[in-house]
């Protein structure tokens, strides 16, 4: 044991059991190391955290809380806000069940006296299609390196007198949904549509990508809104492994280290970073136990009868049987996941861009694949409006989860209106290059 | 050892599985009857499985132990520091189980 006095509360390394008081340094000491390792999150920079109710997310939450009520030379110094995204829709819970979920999370969300935001998924139909497209960056090359950033940061606060005891966060004006009235439940014609692209999809696998990405995209719309400009997800290392070996299932290998690195740049303005990936679903656990942190338990995503399990559940069996059997695996596929470049997955224009997933498309000079048998789709091209449209837009992966998902008129309507447009635009480039070719 | 042995036994499910595991019912405390042998955790599991579980116990166990990605506390700490299946369990014990799954 490490202090050699506090009784032996677990293991994390065999041979090394942690004493509790010994387990909260290490575990609050890996979070500031996280994010002092990768320097991207500035001072004075307004951070959204993503939280799910869910065990990482709330741990995550517990570590800001901890780090803004150090002393300062220790103390981190971002201003946190909170996004809670209620989706009791797609967990078929009865308004009644969605209430009281929500009423829960209010109750956490309120304790940690940051400002927070609640959002229903339903909201993803009004989401605009600016969202699939990456924002302007603020802070470019040109910008303040960290080390100005905290020296600016430091300076100013010498000069507003701040004693050292003040939380940022606490103090800041954007509170508007602060203290909001008792928190409404969406329409019942807007769930209902909700619910339609949900049962439109034909797999489980398709059902977990789409709700990813509605997740994502609203999450990404409100710090864009809000002048957030970084969301702070709360995967764990366990999570991450199982994320790595999905997406590698799911054909998405080229964009593996933006989908599961520490950052994520592929909105442009509003970076996602993820500080728990050091954090095993075990050390999590136990923290949250021992140290009393309040989680809301939420039902998983509806399935539909006899229908096969998704790849994501599958793969998350797969790993933990076999981290059973041989207790490095997780952390293995998670060091492998480490050496792989984000490079891959930048994309260069427009036209070079995923519509669903906004990574650099991996199909140029494959045309072949767009004959594959698992490509084709059943019905008859009719122009634009058809789903046949859309295929040269995505990258590998999305066609086959894009496959998977229902009719046109069953995606959310700011994937079908950004799709439309630059399917126009691309017809209309191509007519150009026509004329221009039938002119010389 | 002939005295039967009450044990709290509590299941923290984050997706809402021990409803449908444990009859909806998270606490129990649990009383075992009498046996020639001590109770170890080993024959708790067997004894939830036939007593406790409702339907589909291979959301909860998987041969003799638990499932991958369940842990398992008793009074509070690590089970890996006990002995796990072969701890052998007292009056008034303290087991609790959290899963980390995600998926069913
Ligand atoms: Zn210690
Ligand atoms: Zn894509």
């Amino acid at each position: 044991m490490k202090c050699g006095q506090g009784t032996a509360a677990l293991v994390i390394r065999v041979g090394d059991p942690f004493c509790r008081g010994c387990f909260r340094e290490y575990f609050v000491h890996k979070f500031r190391a996280m994010l002092g390792k990768n320097r991207v999150i500035f001072p004075g920079e307004k951070v959204l955290l993503a939280v799910s109710g869910g065990p990482a997310s709330s741990a995550m939450v517990r570590q800001v809380q901890e780090g803004l009520s150090r002393e300062a030379a220790k103390r981190l110094r971002f201003i946190p806000g909170l996004i809670y995204v209620e989706e009791g829709a797609v967990r078929r819970q009865s308004p009644e069940q969605r209430e009281q979920t929500l009423a829960q999370m209010e109750t956490l969300l309120q304790a940690t006296g940051f400002p927070y935001h609640l959002i229903h998924l339903e909201e993803a139909l009004e989401l605009p299609p600016s969202i699939l497209q990456p924002g302007l960056e603020h802070a470019g090359p040109s910008g303040p390196s960290y080390k100005e950033a905290v020296d600016s940061f430091i300076q100013q606060q010498r000069q507003d007198g701040d004693s050292g005891t003040s939380v940022p966060g606490h103090s800041t004006p954007d509170t508007a949904a602060g203290a909001p009235a008792s928190p409404r439940l969406p329409g019942a014609a807007q769930t209902q549509e909700l619910l339609r692209t949900f049962e439109a999809a034909t797999t489980a696998t398709a059902r977990e990508e789409l709700l990813e990405m509605l997740r994502t995209h609203l999450i990404v719309q409100t710090a864009r809104d809000r002048g957030y400009a970084k969301v702070m997800m709360g995967e764990s290392l366990t999570r991450v492994a199982i994320k790595l070996l999905t997406n590698l299932s799911l054909g998405r290998g080229a964009y593996l280290a933006v989908d599961t690195g520490f950052t994520d740049q592929r909105h442009g303005d509003v970076m996602v970073v993820r500080p728990m990936r050091d954090y095993t679903a075990k050390e999590i656990a136990f923290y949250n136990r021992f140290f009393s942190v309040p989680t809301v338990s939420v039902p998983p995503l509806f399935t539909k009868r006899r229908e096969k399990p998704s790849i994501h559940q599958l793969v998350e069996r797969f790993l933990l049987g076999l981290q059973e059997e041989f207790p490095s695996t997780i952390s293995t596929v998670y060091r492998t996941g480490e050496k792989l470049s984000p490079e891959p997955a930048k994309a260069s224009s427009e036209s070079d861009r995923c519509l669903l997933c906004l990574c650099g498309l991996d199909t140029y000079g494959e045309e072949e694949l767009a004959l594959e048998p698992t490509l084709i789709l059943e019905e008859p091209a009719a122009g634009a409006e058809s789903k046949a449209a859309y295929i040269p837009l995505l990258c590998y992966s999305c066609r086959l989860t894009f496959k998977e998902l229902g009719p046109l008129d069953t995606l959310p309507p700011y994937v079908r209106a950004e799709g439309q447009r630059r399917i126009r635009r691309a017809e209309m480039e191509q007519n150009q290059e026509n004329q221009e070719s039938n002119e010389s | 050892e002939s005295f039967p042995l009450s044990v709290l036994v509590h299941c923290f499910y984050f997706r809402g599985g021990a409803e449908l595991l444990f009859d909806g019912v998270k606490k129990h405390q649990v009383t075992l009857p009498c046996q020639p042998e001590p109770w170890d955790i080993r024959n708790l599991l067997k004894w939830i499985k036939q007593n406790l579980l409702k339907e589909r116990p291979e959301l909860f166990l998987q041969g003799e132990s638990v499932r991958p990605g369940i842990l398992v506390l008793i009074n509070e700490a690590d089970w890996e520091l006990m002995g796990e299946l072969d701890y052998k369990l007292q009056d008034q014990d303290n087991v609790l189980f959290i899963s980390t799954l995600h998926g069913g």
